[in-house]
C-alpha cells in the first residue's frame, strides 16, 4: 500500500509543469511581419494533458516549436519545470504530424537517435531501446526500414523514438493528423495509455475537436491566426472516455460554437 | 509502398519470365557458330601474314567445343545454366561478328588494311605485347584512383561544409559557380607548367575533374535534407557534430553517389588527355604511342583494355552504392 502510493507519487514526479506567458510570436515573411501568436497564456500542471485546439494553420504547431526550444519565441516566457526555455532539450519532445523516421535508419536505430546524441552506452542503450518498441507494439519490426512501414506503424515509431528517453515533457503536433480513421482511433487508446504509464506531462495540438475531447483533460481553443485564446474548457468525464458520453458531446457542441462552426 | 509494389511487380515479372520454355538448343546454336568460325579462319586462304590466326581459330574452337556439352546439360547446370541460357544469343552475335569482321578484313580485305586490322591481330598484340599493355594500364589505374580519391575526398568535404556552415557557403560558392563549370582539360597547359612533374599535373587534373561534381551534388543533397530530420536530432540532444555526421551526410549520401558517378566519367576524359599530351605511360599514351607507328591492332586492343576498365569501374562504384545504401532498396532504380 504505502509502496504503491509511493510508486503513483514518484510516477507524477515525472511529468515537468509548463509555464506558457504572454507568448507573441511573427514570422518574416519577404520582409513583413506575419503574427502568429498573440499574448497565449497557457499553463499546463505535471502530468497533465491539455490539447490546443484551433483552425488549420492558426499558430498551434508554433507554439509546440517554441516550447520545444526549437526557436525563441519574439515577446514572453516560457518555463518548463520552473526553467527557463533557451533551446531543445531531450526532455522535452515533440513528435511531428509526419513520423520524420530516417529512411537510412531500421526502426531500432531511429529509436537510438536521442540515446546516441546523448551519448548513452551502447550496452544501455539496447536495453532501453527494446522496452520503447515493446511499449508500442513494434518489437516485431525493429529491423524493418521505415519504407516498409504503415503510417500508423511509423507512427508508433515515433513515439518509441521520443519515449526511449524518458520526456518529461510530450508535444504532439497533430501526430495523428495523417492517419486514417481507424488507425486514427486505435493510436488514441495507445497515446492515452501511454501517458497513463509514464506520467509525462502531454500538449497535443490537433483541429479534431473530438480527439481533444478524448484524450485532453482541459481544452484550449484558440482563434484563427495570429492565435489567441478564446475558451479554455476542463473535461472532467473519467477515463477511459465514450464518444457518445452526454457530456462530452455537449463540450463538442459549445468548442463547435466558440469555433464558430455551429450558429 | 511504391517500393513494395515495384518489388511485387519485379518478382511477378520474372516468374512470368522463367515460365516462358527456353528453347535448350540456343546454347548449342551458339556453339556451332564458334565451331563455323574458327573452321571459316582455318579454311579460307587471307591476303595477309597474320601468325596469331591459328591461335584465334584454336580459341574460338574451345569456346565452341565448350559451349556444345554446356548446352546439352541444359537446366542441370543450375543458375551458371540459366545465365548462360540468358546470354546464348549475345554469345551466337559475337561469333557472328567476329565472322563478319574476319571476313572483310584477313580474307577478302574489303576494308584498307593498316586501319582496319583482323581480330587475330589485335588477338597477337594482347599474346605479345601485353608487358607494355599491362603496365600502362596500371599506370593509368594508379593515376585515376590517386587523383579521383584526392578530388572525391575533397569534393565530399567541401560540399558538406558549404552545405552546413553559412560562412563557408559565402565564400565557397561564388569560386564554384565562377571556376566550376570550365572543363578540366582547359587548365591543362597551365597545369603541366606549374606543377613540377607531369604526374603530379594530371593527378591535379583527374582530381579537379572528379571533385566538382561532387563538391556540387554534395552540397545540393545537404541542402536538401529534410529540415524536420534536423529539427528532430536537435531536439533529441544532438550537438553540431552530430548534425553534420549523422544526419545531413546520410541525408546527402543518394546525391553524393551521383556526383561520383559524373566526376567519374569526367576523369576518365581527363585522364586520356593528359596521358596524350604530358604522361610518359598509361593507355592514353599507349593510344598515342601506337597511332605513331601506324600501330592500328595495338590502338583497337587499348580502347579495349580501356572500355573493360571503365565499364569495370562504373560496376564497381554500383556495388559500393548498392551495399552503402541498402536501405534504399525498393526505394530508387537507377
Amino acid at each position: 500500500m504505502v509502496a504503491a502510493t509511493l510508486q503513483r507519487h514518484t510516477d507524477q514526479a515525472r511529468g515537468a509543469s509548463l509555464h506558457a506567458e504572454a507568448v507573441s510570436h511573427a514570422f518574416d515573411i519577404r520582409g513583413a511581419p506575419l503574427p502568429v501568436l498573440d499574448q497565449v497564456s497557457v499553463t499546463v500542471a505535471p502530468g497533465g494533458f491539455v490539447a490546443l485546439l484551433g483552425p488549420s494553420g492558426c499558430g498551434k504547431s508554433t507554439l509546440l516549436r517554441l516550447v520545444a526550444g526549437l526557436e525563441p519565441p519574439d515577446q514572453g516566457v516560457i518555463t518548463v519545470g520552473g526553467q527557463l526555455v533557451e533551446g531543445p532539450d531531450p526532455s522535452r519532445l515533440l513528435v511531428f504530424q509526419d513520423p520524420t523516421l530516417y529512411p537510412w535508419r531500421t526502426v531500432r536505430g531511429n529509436v537510438a537517435l536521442g540515446l546516441e546524441a546523448q551519448g548513452v552506452g551502447r550496452a544501455d542503450r539496447a536495453a532501453r531501446i527494446d522496452r520503447a518498441l515493446g511499449l508500442v507494439g513494434l518489437s516485431a519490426f525493429a529491423d524493418a526500414y521505415p519504407h516498409q512501414l504503415s503510417g500508423g506503424m511509423a507512427q508508433r515509431a515515433a513515439l518509441a523514438r521520443a519515449l526511449v528517453n524518458e520526456p518529461r515533457l510530450l508535444l504532439l503536433d497533430e501526430p495523428l493528423g495523417k492517419l486514417d480513421a481507424l488507425t486514427r482511433l486505435a493510436m488514441q487508446a495507445e497515446i492515452l495509455r501511454l501517458w497513463q504509464e509514464k506520467r509525462f506531462t502531454a500538449v497535443l495540438v490537433t483541429h479534431d475537436v473530438e480527439e481533444a475531447l478524448i484524450l485532453a483533460e482541459r481544452v484550449i481553443v484558440l482563434s484563427d491566426r495570429p492565435a489567441a485564446i478564446r475558451a479554455e474548457l476542463p473535461v472532467e468525464a473519467p477515463y477511459p472516455r465514450h464518444r457518445d458520453d452526454p457530456d462530452l458531446v455537449r463540450l463538442r457542441r459549445t468548442i463547435l460554437e466558440i469555433l464558430g462552426q455551429v450558429t | 509502398m511504391s517500393g513494395s509494389i515495384t518489388a511485387v511487380t519485379a518478382a511477378r515479372v520474372a516468374a512470368a519470365r522463367a515460365h516462358v520454355p527456353v528453347p535448350p538448343w540456343r546454347v548449342l546454336a551458339a556453339g556451332t557458330v564458334w565451331l563455323a568460325l574458327a573452321g571459316l579462319t582455318l579454311a579460307l586462304p587471307e591476303t595477309g601474314d597474320f601468325p596469331r590466326t591459328a591461335a584465334f581459330a584454336h580459341g574460338a574452337a574451345v569456346i565452341g567445343l565448350g559451349l556444345l556439352p554446356l548446352g546439352l546439360l541444359g537446366a542441370r547446370l543450375g543458375g551458371f545454366g540459366a545465365r548462360l541460357q540468358h546470354w546464348s544469343p549475345w554469345l551466337a552475335a559475337l561469333a557472328i561478328a567476329l565472322v563478319a569482321w574476319e571476313v572483310v578484313t584477313a580474307k577478302f580485305c574489303l576494308l584498307p588494311m593498316p586501319f582496319f586490322p583482323p581480330p587475330q591481330a589485335i588477338l597477337e598484340v594482347f599474346l605479345d605485347d601485353w608487358p607494355r599493355l599491362g603496365g600502362s594500364t596500371l599506370n593509368s589505374l594508379i593515376l585515376l584512383a590517386g587523383g579521383y580519391a584526392i578530388g572525391a575526398g575533397f569534393g565530399f568535404v567541401l560540399g558538406v561544409a558549404i552545405g552546413t556552415s553559412k560562412a563557408v557557403g559565402y565564400w565557397a560558392h561564388p569560386v564554384l559557380r565562377f571556376v566550376g563549370p570550365l572543363p578540366a582539360t582547359a587548365w591543362l597547359p597551365l597545369a603541366f607548367f606549374v606543377f613540377p612533374t607531369s604526374w603530379s599535373a594530371s593527378t591535379f587534373l583527374v582530381a579537379l575533374a572528379t571533385g566538382f561534381p561532387v563538391t556540387v551534388l554534395t552540397w545540393s543533397g545537404v541542402a536538401g535534407a529534410n529540415k524536420a530530420y534536423f529539427d528532430v536530432a536537435r531536439t533529441l540532444g544532438a550537438s553540431p557534430s552530430f548534425l553534420v555526421l549523422r544526419v545531413a551526410v546520410p541525408a546527402a549520401l543518394p546525391h553524393v553517389f551521383v556526383g561520383l558517378f559524373m566526376g567519374l566519367g569526367g576523369s576518365f576524359a581527363v585522364l586520356v588527355v593528359a596521358e596524350m599530351l604530358g604522361v610518359k605511360s598509361g593507355l592514353g599514351w599507349y593510344l598515342q604511342w601506337a597511332q605513331g607507328w601506324a600501330a592500328y591492332a595495338n590502338m583497337y586492343a587499348a580502347l579495349i583494355v580501356m572500355a573493360l576498365m571503365c565499364s569495370s569501374l562504373i560496376t564497381l562504384l554500383f556495388r559500393l552504392r548498392d551495399r552503402l545504401l541498402a536501405w534504399q532498396k525498393g526505394l530508387v532504380q537507377w
